[in-house]
């Protein structure tokens, strides 16, 4: 519909919607994330959730405790190797639709950490990540940034078509392999389904 | 607290057959540590213990280092006939020191109010004869962190009570703190390589150029 039309109407106190706009206004305004935290981000991710941030302002301040009632999972903070199949797992048992925000350097990449024995090189090597962001740890800000670039993702979700939200399209994947534990590393090391690597810019 | 050299000579004094060796510390902390044999290490340990005069009660910390295989140079004056003459000339000796395991403990009193006094122990090599005695019948704190060193380093800890992994997975099979461990080759993307990282992202492009 003409954005103009409707902005007139709006002035007449008539308001004229999508089902797709309800929709997506619908859920993009009610994120209930995973109580789940990892390290050391988990303590920004909590400070943005209490009252000097209020995460609440977004809707999001229904922290679940388990997967099956939560929409977001936001990995805050290292994820060891050891951790990471049980990391998967909990993706995995979250009802659709079901988002992931990686939250610090080491949820993005492995951080610090990146060269060491233990830890996993970035969350996204086994599932899919909506928005990253770098810091370490990342300010309150920038968990709130985060989260409303999720929802202007969400709102534009189309609900019909070939580019339809992942949820609506049963054809989709909605779990993705757990790793196995391995005699040197997880096995496989990444999902190349989801993860390929990017190519260098400089070689 | 009394010195080293005392508190050896008493250990030795108290513990028949018990042999002490002082283990030089060259760094500016110059913090000497009592090299200790296995097979009276459990009986040394609750000497500190329960000594009226050390009372080393806490066991603060266990730790293990590495000492790979490695070859010694050393540089001898030996007298040779050189044209006809005995002069002296300098020679460098290479010896090859056998590699070996180590755990550190380092250990104080609570009730004395001093420390540290730090234990070494020795394994004899770093494959198949990796293994100490466990002090932790001595120090009940030392159970984890053994377990520590027996997951990072491979040390087995003899007398353990629950001698398992505890960082890693039980399924690895690799000790990552030694200084031979080579991690696995995930160098597919590496942003801002440099030196050692750069090196193994190199190897790893050419690797998969190859294939």
């Amino acid at each position: 519909m003409d954005e103009g039309l409707k902005s007139e109407l709006q002035k007449q106190g008539i308001f004229v919607t999508s089902l797709e706009e309800l929709y997506n206004w619908g859920r993009k305004n009610s994120l209930w994330p995973l109580s789940f935290g990892l390290a050391c981000c988990a303590i920004e991710m909590i400070a943005a959730s209490m009252s000097r941030w209020d995460l609440a302002r977004f809707g999001a301040e229904v922290f679940r405790p388990s997967p099956r009632q939560a929409d977001l999972m936001i990995v805050a903070g290292t994820v060891t190797k050891k951790m990471a199949p049980q990391v998967v797992r909990l993706y995995n048992q979250m009802g659709e639709p079901k988002y992931v925000i990686a939250m610090g350097a080491c949820a993005i990449s492995g951080g610090p950490f990146k060269q060491g024995y233990n830890v996993l090189k970035g969350i996204d090597r086994y599932i899919p990540v909506d928005v990253h962001i770098p810091g370490c740890p990342p300010r309150p800000e920038a968990l709130l940034h985060a989260f409303i670039t999720l929802q202007q993702k969400i709102a534009a979700q189309e609900l019909t078509g070939p580019g339809r939200a992942r949820h609506l399209d049963a054809g989709a994947p909605g779990e993705y392999p757990v790793p196995q534990f391995g005699e040197h590393d997880l096995l496989p090391p990444k999902n190349p389904d989801v993860w390929q690597p990017p190519v260098p810019a400089h070689t | 607290m009394e010195t080293l050299e005392e508190i050896k000579t008493r250990v030795e004094a108290g513990i028949p057959g018990a042999r002490l060796h002082i283990f030089a510390n060259e760094s500016p902390s110059a913090q000497r540590s009592l090299l200790v044999g296995n097979s009276h290490a459990l009986s040394v340990a609750k000497f500190l213990r329960d000594d009226p005069h050390l009372r080393l009660d806490y066991c603060s910390n266990v730790t293990g280092v590495d000492w790979p295989e490695s070859e010694l140079t050393e540089k001898v004056k030996v007298k040779k006939l050189v044209d006809g003459e005995e002069k002296e000339v300098e020679e460098t000796k290479k010896t090859v020191r056998p590699g070996f395991l180590e755990v550190v403990y380092h250990l104080y009193s609570i009730e004395k109010r001093h420390g540290p006094v730090i234990l070494r122990l020795r394994t004899e090599n770093r494959t198949d004869k990796a293994s100490v005695p466990s002090l932790t019948p001595i120090w009940r704190g030392a159970e984890f962190q053994e377990r520590e060193a027996f997951d990072l380093y491979g040390i087995v800890f003899d007398g353990h009570p629950d001698l398992r992994r505890i960082l890693m997975w039980d399924e690895f099979k690799d000790f990552p703190m030694r200084k031979d461990y080579v991690e696995p080759d995930d160098y597919e993307y590496e942003p801002t390589p440099h030196d050692e990282v750069l090196e193994r992202a190199q190897e790893h492009q050419a690797q998969a150029a190859g294939s």
